[in-house]
């Protein structure tokens, strides 16, 4: 799924800006790298494109509509198939693995399915297939609070896998992971992207994942574009200038 | 003034809301002075040596407890009758306090995270719902009990709608509190992600929240074993009703007896939430 972002600015309640009259397209199928130092404004990015929050002025046009001009049913169409990987995931402890995987597809089942599946899943092979191309499968059974952070963390990324969306925003997924884990969890997401023709969005703490699998990437400085090029373009400079480390090294994740 | 600058004398440390703190308790007590007051609250009164009497009479009266095998039985039959009314009740004061809960609950709205066209709309069935609740616990049972007797006549009928109209409004306003004061953040994601109202409580709220409301539902029956005295009162049977005969003939043995029983539903009751809280964790 395609879509523009159009002069967007994004105030917080306490009236600080998040971001700043930003824009840029992007085409379907397109895998994309938000890079940024904390409290750039990169996961307020990432929840106005879920259409989670409403921009205080601009436009988002999905797929060549407004979300908060169109009827309910419309938006609940368009958020189902936008699936996104929390940096901390929204998961109740208490659920089991298999449970919140099967939770991605909610928004496409009808709800005698959901209720069904909460007492007794209703598809199985699903969940497990995910989970094993992020090395998980073992744990299909188990509650979510004896996993370690990195393991909910894949849970949260099989979730979306499962549900198998359009448009795939991914704020800092790998944050909990090694570099090994990490490099498996981006590639899983950038094939799963590629084959299904799903545009993927990426944030990231770590620049060299970021320029090792994504052939675009977004700088955000204060809430503001710093740059938009291909991972080629990128120059050691420039990522210094955008985390104002003119001394210190780069964040990254190996 | 930075919290750090040292001013008058005082510790640089010193809390800076200790005075509004020590203000919040002076107006409480004041407060509470006069309505104490006017409630007439003369605890002094127990200790004086009639009034001792009066009581020791009364409680002697109680001892021992009957125990005839007759009565026993009598009872026994009544303790079930009191049960099945009571759980009759709340079974189906959840049936409506659920949707009830559901509907109140913030954190189950969508038109709270946009697009705001129908939030008039979704505001105004939340309130007609809260307003509904309202009706439903604002009036005692008693009262509801003895316009249903009118209505159904004596039986357990009345006893039975009392509570569950009564334990409805209770359940659902406890039931959506629940609901807001857990994780939201799950049930979000997934309203965001497209899922519906109702399988995002499923999905999203009830993992984390199931303990809470399932003890919360059980001390709610445990209550209404005890009001089914005061619908006992109206002639719906069980405990109530024996307890009231016991007491119009003043027959203290009889009424200690049924105290001890409803004593042991209480433990019964406590030893089931702990049982489903246990299953639940």
């Amino acid at each position: 799924m395609g879509f523009s972002v159009q002069n967007v600015s994004f105030k917080h309640s306490n009236a600080t800006h998040a971001l700043k009259s930003i824009s840029f397209e992007v085409k379907s199928g397109e895998c994309i790298a938000i890079i940024g130092a904390s409290g750039s404004g990169k996961t307020t990015l990432l929840n106005l494109l879920a259409t989670s929050l409403k921009p205080t002025t601009g436009l988002i046009v999905h797929d060549g509509f407004n979300p908060w001009l169109v009827s309910k049913k419309a938006l609940k169409k368009l958020r189902s198939i936008i699936g996104t990987v929390h940096q901390s995931p929204p998961i109740p402890s208490q659920q089991r693995v298999v449970t919140a995987i099967l939770a991605g597809r909610l928004g496409k089942w009808p709800l005698w399915k959901s209720v069904v599946s909460l007492i007794y899943p209703m598809d199985t092979l699903g969940p497990y297939t995910c989970l094993e191309r992020l090395q998980l499968a073992d744990r299909l059974f188990d509650r979510c609070d004896s996993l370690s952070g990195g393991q909910l963390q894949r849970v949260g990324v099989a979730r979306v896998l499962y549900q198998a969306p359009q448009l795939i925003l991914a704020d800092e997924p790998v944050s909990a992971m090694d570099p090994v884990l990490s490099d498996l969890v981006i590639r899983e997401l950038v094939d799963e992207s590629t084959s299904r023709n799903a545009t993927l969005i990426a944030s990231l703490h770590a620049v060299d994942i970021a320029l090792r699998w994504f052939p675009r990437i977004i700088g955000i400085k204060n809430g503001e574009i710093a740059f938009d090029l291909s991972a080629a373009h990128v120059t050691e400079n420039m990522l210094k200038e955008l985390y104002a480390s003119e001394t210190g090294s780069l964040p990254t994740q190996a | 003034m930075t919290p750090y600058s040292a001013s008058s004398g005082r510790s640089q440390f010193s809390d800076p809301r200790a005075s509004f703190r020590l203000t919040l308790i002076i107006v409480s007590l004041l407060v509470l002075w006069p309505m104490l007051k006017l409630a007439q609250f003369e605890p002094w009164l127990l200790f004086n040596f009639e009034n001792l009497e009066v009581i020791g009479n009364f409680l002697v009266q109680f001892f021992p407890p009957n125990h005839d095998e007759g009565f026993l039985w009598i009872v026994a039959g009544a303790t079930i009758e009191t049960l099945a009314i009571a759980t009759a009740g709340v079974a189906l004061a959840i049936l409506i306090a659920v949707p009830l809960g559901l509907i109140i609950s913030h954190s189950l709205s969508i038109s709270r995270i946009g697009p705001g066209s129908d939030y008039l709309f979704s505001k105004l069935i939340r309130f007609s719902a809260r307003f509904l609740m309202l009706v439903l616990r604002g009036i005692p049972e008693i009262v509801w009990a003895l316009l249903l007797v009118r209505v159904f006549g004596l039986g357990p009928t009345a006893g039975v709608l009392a509570i569950a109209i009564t334990y409805s409004g209770m359940l659902s306003k406890v039931y959506s509190e629940i609901l807001e004061s857990g994780n939201t953040l799950p049930s979000r994601a997934l309203l965001v992600s497209g899922s519906g109202r109702i399988a995002a409580f499923l999905y999203g709220l009830l993992p984390s929240t199931a303990q809470e409301l399932a003890s919360y539902t059980i001390y709610r029956w445990e209550c209404a074993v005890r009001a089914s005295v005061v619908t006992g009162f109206v002639g719906a049977g069980g405990l109530g009703q024996l307890m009231d005969q016991s007491m119009k003939m003043l027959n203290g043995g009889e009424v200690s007896t049924i105290l001890i029983v409803f004593f042991l539903l209480v433990l019964l009751a406590d030893h089931l939430s702990l049982l489903i809280r246990k299953q639940l964790t």
